[in-house]
């Protein structure tokens, strides 16, 4: 009697414990499957984002973003503000103080020459560091002390939070990487895989391009967290083959990027093991409109360049008709779901840069009608438009992507009802995005009149992103087509606001003149077409507690605080 | 024999050179670019230096001299230092692949087992059923179970595997809970719960991969024993009163075997390219999904490397399966 007394106590108290009082490693393994499988943990050397999100459980910047993109201090005591006097009056200098008492998980104490080491071994020349766009503006990094790191910008820097902040800029170990810089970056795979860090986990076991094995780090700062004693984080597959290991199967607890199709979404979530969670960052689908000639009949290097507007598409008119006989709710019910929202911004967040405007969201395929006619371009018996003999005929091409080449029939089919002759194009990702100067696929070489792609901007602040359509950024030959205004747009006044953005401190002003070149690329001229909002979308099973998506950094950026729910 | 062996082998070395060759110019040709993996939010200056940290921008002829230099004297090099505990390799640079920058040799060594084990026992398995299928197929020759077999192995044959593998995951998976959907590679078999386990994660891509092996021997085997079934020496044997199962299974069985121990000889070097449809709808992770992972990443070191070895292989079983004929058929002779 005594003995199944005292039995069903233990069994009791093994039942509540868990929920009574959180401990390290209370709660055995949780399993996570990324369809990109894992190359490596040093978000230094691979900007993929399965790498840099996998490095994050491991390697951990000074400060992280939240899910609403403000800055959350990870590393360092505060977040720097002018106010606290971690950042100068002039805003050439942020001060992090870092948190006394911090160790790697070998247990040795985490220190500003840390900080200092990762500065330099990204900036090395020939390094190779894919996130070299961070510590751009840095005249130098120092440290005062053990504890306190000094960045001196070579000018005023109004957003700072770039240096550190994110997963793409994490702290390494000096004494581990001090072997590592320059062209030795690549040879250290030993570090490169099983690197000593700061976060929640450390490795145990790396498979290229497979699996990674992971252990809660005895030495991180929270003694209760991660509740879990081990993570596995195993790679390959589709998006679909993730999201049912996790819907359907139960196999897995969590699915990083499970974009399928809304109807495959409706199925699985009918399963009842797990649900979809979806978030919105910046990432936007849009057409991108040719301002210049792409014509096969100009000679090779004039072609889509500033020597030749588009015949068609530099009258704002036809621009604007285009745009407003698209349909772009039935394009998120389409190709998105949940994970989509219809917009008409370049910017669409964070909500301090958002443009009210949504001007495009309705369709208006009379009115484009009207305005091309108004524009010169009539139809003709067969319906189709033309002006001064030239038949109206656009050739549009995007990548090789089930949802993109829905869009692309959809849009073909609006554009037809105008009266306008649609060519598709779908080119292989890996030449539309590979940038080869000698392809005349790649999108920067836009040899089309529209194109549609997705981009999005690397933390909360517009500006680099924005100050990509100057006139000097345009690709052409002179530069080995490697601009980033793929439009060649070019407006003097937009460039003076871009300039007057970098000069800008104050945040409320900086907001409104960002909206404003959002606002001159998007419904003043038409330049880019955006047509859907795309939100992350990952699965969660219903038994894996404390998942917040973020879009503004690591999507595991709070993996420490997931739980069993039992 | 021999001669021939040494003939045949020296012959090799040209032949794979020029192998290596146009190797590599195909996929220096091929379209894309390592570039498209780097997000759009990378500006173009870092972009250039990424690159040029891979040595992705040298000309095409540097880097095939180099690539030569590193598969023919720096990796054989590493290896008889690891084996030997030699430092002969010491600050050579090995071949590197662009998306992981770790050595590539190291990554084929890690991903061989699985490759090996699945894709290997799923061969082995497919010639164990073929064989006695087409056997007794040839034997009873338009019989109810011949008809089944040529039915089977005709579905086996032209449904692909990733229609296969995808419904097997439905039913056994999703449906009844048998079998795990994902494959775990870091799984070691140290006891009978988990040897159980993974005879219970290799049973799906095994069937897949089986059914595909089997159909094509079964069919071979079934027509090589039809040819020998109607020879003058089989009514010679039947008609000397041996019994059935001495005529087909010692007369007739040995002479057909002949060009099947070819067949399953070429086929051996398939083992080693892995499955690359049914690694990737498992997630086994062998050298199939490794191959396919670099052809969409435009790793060039990883992808000329790989094709490579799947070239002097092919070449290799090509010369063994020419001397296994000669040995097994006495009329064959090559001097």
């Amino acid at each position: 009697m005594k003995l199944k007394t005292a039995l069903l106590g233990a069994a009791a108290t093994l039942a509540f414990a868990p929920a009574a009082f959180a401990e390290r490693g209370a709660d055995g393994n949780v399993n996570v499957l990324y369809s990109q499988a894992v190359s490596i943990m040093n978000a230094y050397l691979s900007s993929g984002t399965k790498d840099v999100e996998v490095g994050s459980l491991v390697l951990e910047p000074l400060a992280g973003f939240d899910q609403d993109g403000n800055v959350i201090p990870r590393l360092v005591t505060e977040i720097p503000s002018v106010e606290n006097g971690g950042i100068s009056e002039d805003l050439t200098t942020i001060t992090w103080k870092l948190t006394p008492g911090l160790l790697w998980s070998d247990g040795t104490p985490v220190t500003a020459a840390d900080a200092v080491f990762s500065y330099e071994y990204c900036t090395h020349p020939e390094g190779g560091c894919a996130q070299a766009a961070r510590y751009e503006g840095i005249e130098k990094v120092e440290a005062l002390d053990d504890l306190t790191v000094k960045i001196t910008w070579t000018g005023p820097k109004p957003n700072p939070f770039t240096a550190f902040v994110g997963a793409t800029s994490p702290i390494l170990q000096a004494a581990q990487f001090a072997n590592c810089l320059g062209t030795a970056a690549p040879t250290c795979t030993e570090q490169n895989f099983r690197p000593i860090g700061t976060g929640p986990f450390m490795v145990t076991d790396f498979k290229v391009n497979d699996v990674v094995e992971l252990a809660a780090n005895p030495n991180y700062r929270d003694p209760a967290k991660p509740a879990f004693a081990t993570m596995t984080v195993k790679g390959g597959g589709d998006a679909a083959g993730a999201a049912r290991a996790v819907m359907e199967t139960g196999e897995f607890d969590y699915a990083w990027n499970t974009q399928i199709n809304p109807e495959l979404q409706a199925q699985m979530e009918a399963g009842g093991q797990g649900k979809f969670v979806s978030a919105f960052g910046t990432l936007v689908e849009r057409i991108e409109m040719n301002m210049t000639d792409p014509s096969p009949d100009l000679p090779e290097g004039e072609r889509s360049t500033a020597m030749h507007p588009h015949p068609m598409l530099s009258d704002i008119r036809v621009r604007k008709a285009l745009s407003m006989a698209i349909d772009r709710s039935l394009l998120v019910e389409v190709g998105y779901g949940n994970a989509g929202r219809p917009t008409c911004n370049l910017v669409p967040a964070p909500a301090q840069f958002a443009s009210p405007n949504t001007d495009c969201i309705a369709q208006d395929m009379e009115g484009a009608k009207a305005l091309l006619d108004e524009a010169g371009w009539v139809a003709g018996a067969d319906g189709m438009r033309a002006k001064d003999g030239v038949p109206m005929k656009l050739l549009y091409q995007t990548s090789v992507n089930p949802v993109r080449q829905d869009f692309q029939a959809l849009i073909k089919g609006w554009w037809n009802e105008l009266g306008v002759e649609v060519e598709l194009k779908s080119v292989d990702g890996g030449v539309f995005f590979g940038g080869d100067p000698g392809s005349p696929d790649t999108f920067q070489k836009f040899y089309a009149d529209v194109e549609m792609y997705a981009n999005n901007f690397d933390g909360t602040d517009p500006e680099p992103y924005l100050a990509q359509y100057l006139c000097d950024k345009a690709p052409s030959p002179a530069n080995g087509w490697q601009g980033e205004n793929i439009n060649r747009y070019c407006d003097p006044a937009y460039d003076a606001l871009v300039a007057e953005l970098a000069s800008t401190r104050e945040p409320e002003k900086r907001s409104e003149i960002a909206i404003r070149l959002n606002e001159m690329l998007t419904k003043d001229s038409y330049v880019i077409v955006p047509l859907v909002d795309r939100g992350r979308l990952s699965a969660h099973s219903n038994t894996l507690g404390g998942v917040v998506l973020n879009t503004w950094d690591s999507e595991l950026w709070n993996a420490s605080d997931w739980f069993r729910i039992k | 024999m021999l001669t021939f062996t040494i003939r045949r082998l020296l012959l090799a070395i040209p032949t794979l050179l020029f192998i290596s060759l146009v190797i590599f110019l195909l996929v220096d040709f091929a379209p894309g670019s390592p570039m498209s993996q780097i997000p759009l939010t990378v500006p173009p200056e870092v972009r250039l230096r990424i690159i040029e940290a891979m040595g992705a921008n040298e000309p095409i002829f540097v880097r095939y001299l180099l690539w030569l230099k590193q598969f023919f004297w720096v990796e054989p090099l590493v290896m008889i230092d690891g084996i030997f505990g030699t430092t002969w390799s010491e600050g050579m640079q090995r071949i590197v692949s662009w998306q992981s920058r770790s050595p590539v040799m190291d990554i084929i060594a890690e991903r061989m087992p699985q490759t090996l084990t699945v894709v290997g026992s799923a061969y082995v398995i497919g010639v164990l059923i073929a064989v006695p299928i087409g056997i007794y197929s040839a034997y009873r020759q338009y019989s109810w179970f011949d008809q089944i077999g040529t039915f089977i192995a005709m579905i086996g044959f032209s449904v692909p595997t990733f229609f296969t593998g995808v419904v097997l995951i439905l039913v056994f998976s999703v449906n009844l809970g048998w079998f795990p959907s994902i494959y775990n590679t870091s799984l070691r078999v140290t006891d009978w719960d988990s040897f159980l386990q993974q005879v219970r994660q290799m049973a799906m891509p095994v069937a897949v991969l089986a059914l595909y092996n089997a159909s094509q021997i079964s069919r071979y085997m079934r027509s090589s024993m039809l040819d020998n079934l109607a020879q003058d020496y089989v009514r010679t044997a039947r008609a000397k009163g041996m019994s059935e199962r001495v005529v087909v299974l010692k007369h007739v069985l040995r002479n057909s075997l002949i060009p099947v121990v070819t067949v399953i000889a070429l086929g051996i070097p398939t083992i080693f390219g892995g499955a690359i449809i049914t690694e990737q709808v498992f997630k086994v992770n062998g050298l199939g999904a490794l191959l396919i992972n670099a052809i969409q990443g435009s790793d060039l070191p990883m992808v000329q490397t790989l094709t490579f070895i799947f070239a002097v292989l092919i070449v290799l079983f090509n010369l063994i399966a020419d001397v296994l004929y000669g040995m097994l058929d006495p009329r064959i002779r090559y001097d």
